[in-house]
């Protein structure tokens, strides 16, 4: 910094330069990592021939083609077939024809699609309500070994996940849970259980026991405390680990792969089989991605303002 | 209102002993004061009381019942908290509103309401009641705390030194108020501090803890001139009382047995003519008050420190006449001797 711009801001305060150059940086950052987001965003807008062309073409005409490809199964005809029959049905049914095709029907896009969203919220819940159960009573009660328990806990993170396939694939089979949406459920919320009961034992740790103690003389059970009071409180807590949790489970491609491949099967190991499906259909891989973005998207942002952290202080005298 | 009694109660906490045998009655309408130092053992008691914490020893009873099998709910006590323990993500209102929609004693909202506004009026807080808890000042969130516990009609109020954040003057207002809400309510308090005017103002009877034992129980006045032993006499009094050796009054008649003096101001005698049974002292510093003065001395090597009036012209370095004028005496052990 230079002796001659001092102002009359605090020391603590960042020069006008630096605040400039880190403005520079974090935009330069969110570019380059938006690029991958914007080039699927683009394909799904292509025509397949403008999707693999060389060099890549960043101002194209948008068609739906991708789209209607990714929620339809199609057949090729011939060329007489096709002009038999009556007027295009919507648009899709037109671009279908263009290459020939016919539409024959739905596509697995939608169930997979659900698949995704019931496993994914349902290991959240369940990984989320296990764990701030299981953080209050570490964080309050006297368990013993707790902190063996704790470490027992966490330890189950130190692998990869998927070192443990095989046997998962073995036991999943012998119980019957292989390409079941419960037993998806029931594997990611093993996975996040984990992160949840440390997440959420850091939030309720800093809770003050004063408050459900109140609650307790005010006339409450220890259980009617810990919903009325200790539960809002650690709203931030509870979000940012259903957060981290949702991404996961929503993610999650190798255990996907593995253990799901028809009724359970949800939208990340679905989503490369397109590409098999008569030729290299990458604008119906791009819109299938597009469209599994959306629903992660909305529900960070429906908690991001739980994630600040700061409403809720001051109330106990420290 | 009930009368709460611990009999020979015992808590530990690890190697340490929090509370040690306490033998305690606090009458029905009675403000009972706890007095002691940090760690002295009152939150503890009043924690006991509560049923936030079990005894390891000893029984008690809230009304005549044994409290023991009571959950804190079932024992009908309101605690202030020190750290006030505001819900955070309540209003001002639906914190003085929360006790009267717990589910053993569920209020109609209009009576809710009237309640609310009737202790928030008593309070001065009724202008805040929309407020979030969090958005309130140290002394607006004190009473906050202390209005939740006025809201119910407990058989005993709890208070773990509610006025400590307050500054003087709104502490002396509230040390009033709280005195006037007691005798009209004729509620049993049980209050805990260690600040020795609150103690001296309020109480029906103060009861002085040491690390966990209760030393002594009595009205302010027997606690104030008959302390038990040196460590009750040292709690009470401004200055503080000046414990001198029996050496240092050689001349003063004194009971058999007696190893230290203890000085209040009042028994300091300061004079300008030498008498018989006096000690010569030096003024070391004078403290300016304004209604008094501090009269900082040395005796030989010993200190003291008394109260003077203003009136008095002296200045540092002038020699002075001490005598004593119904002190009191300790022995060896430090228990008390009467004179």
């Amino acid at each position: 910094m230079s002796g001659a711009s001092t102002t009359a801001h605090s020391v603590v305060e960042p020069s006008a330069n630096s605040k400039r150059l880190a403005g520079f940086l974090v935009i330069l950052y969110a570019v380059v990592s938006m690029v991958p987001l914007a080039w699927i965003f683009a394909t799904g807008w292509k025509t397949p021939p403008d999707s693999i062309s060389y060099p890549p073409k960043v101002v194209f005409n948008p068609s739906l083609e991708g789209y209607c490809n990714l929620f339809t199964t199609r057949t090729r005809q011939t060329a007489e077939y096709i002009a038999a029959l009556g007027a295009p049905n919507g648009e899709c049914d037109e671009v279908t024809r263009r290459r020939e095709m016919v539409i024959a029907g739905a596509s697995n896009y939608l169930p997979r699609f659900a698949n995704s969203l019931i496993i994914a919220f349902g290991s959240t819940f369940l990984a989320v309500s296990l764990g701030v159960f299981s953080a209050y009573a570490f964080s309050r009660f006297k368990i013993p070994l707790a902190d063996d328990l704790l470490f027992f806990i966490l330890s189950t993170r130190m692998m990869p996940p998927i070192a443990v396939a095989i046997p998962i694939y073995l036991m999943y089979r012998a119980l019957g849970l292989s390409d079941s949406a419960l037993g998806m459920i029931l594997l990611y919320t093993a996975v996040n259980v984990s992160l949840a009961v440390w997440l959420l034992k850091g939030f309720i740790d800093e809770i003050p026991r004063e408050y459900e103690e109140a609650a307790m003389i005010d006339g409450y059970t220890r259980l009617q405390a810990f919903f009325k009071v200790v539960l809002p409180q650690a709203a931030t807590g509870i979000a940012a680990t259903a957060i981290f949790c949702m991404i996961f489970a929503w993610n999650e491609y190798a255990f996907a792969v593995l253990l799901t491949s028809g009724q359970a099967q949800t939208a990340p190991p679905f989503i490369p089989t397109i590409i098999g499906e008569g030729g290299m259909d990458w604008p119906a891989v791009g819109a299938g991605t597009t469209l599994f973005l959306i629903p992660i998207v909305v529900f960070t942002v429906l908690l991001r303002k739980h994630l600040l952290r700061g409403i809720t202080f001051g109330a106990v005298r420290k | 209102m009930a009368e709460i009694r611990l009999e020979a109660v015992t808590k530990n906490f690890g190697d340490t002993t929090a509370v040690a045998n306490v033998d305690l009655t606090v009458r029905d309408g009675e403000f009972v004061v706890l007095l002691g130092p940090t760690g002295a053992g009152k939150t503890t008691t009043l924690r006991l009381i509560a049923g936030l914490e079990k005894p390891d020893e000893g029984r008690l009873f809230i009304g005549g019942r044994d409290a023991a099998p009571l959950s804190p709910a079932e024992r009908d006590v309101a605690f202030v908290f020190q750290q006030y323990s505001l819900y955070p993500h309540l209003s001002v209102y639906e914190n003085l509103a929360f006790p009267l929609r717990s589910p053993v004693r569920r209020r109609d909202e209009a009576t809710i309401r009237k309640t609310v506004e009737r202790v928030a009026s008593m309070l001065r807080i009724e202008k805040k009641l929309q407020n979030r808890a969090t958005r309130l000042s140290g002394g607006e969130m004190q009473r906050v705390a202390i209005g939740r516990a006025l809201v119910r009609s407990p058989s005993i109020y709890l208070m773990d030194e509610p006025l400590s954040s307050l500054d003087a003057k709104l502490r002396s207002d509230m040390r009033l108020e709280l005195q006037h809400i007691q005798r009209d309510l004729g509620a049993t308090m049980l209050y805990v501090t260690h600040d020795q005017i609150e103690a001296m103002t309020m109480a029906t009877r103060i009861g002085v803890l040491d690390h966990g034992r209760l030393v002594q129980v009595g009205t302010p006045r027997e606690i104030y001139e008959a302390p038990r032993n040196v460590y009750v006499a040292t709690r009470l009094g401004m200055p503080s009382i000046n414990l001198l050796p029996a050496a240092a009054f050689a001349g003063q008649p004194m009971p058999p047995g007696a190893a230290t003096i203890g000085a209040r101001t009042e028994h300091v005698v300061v004079g300008r003519t030498t008498q018989g049974r006096s000690a010569a002292a030096k003024v070391d510093w004078i403290e300016h008050l304004g209604d008094q003065n501090h009269l900082h001395l040395s005796l030989g090597e010993h200190k003291l420190v008394t109260l003077v009036d203003p009136d008095m012209a002296l200045s540092v370095g002038d020699a002075v006449d001490l005598s004593l004028k119904g002190a009191l005496y300790f022995g060896a052990d430090g228990e008390r001797i009467a004179a």
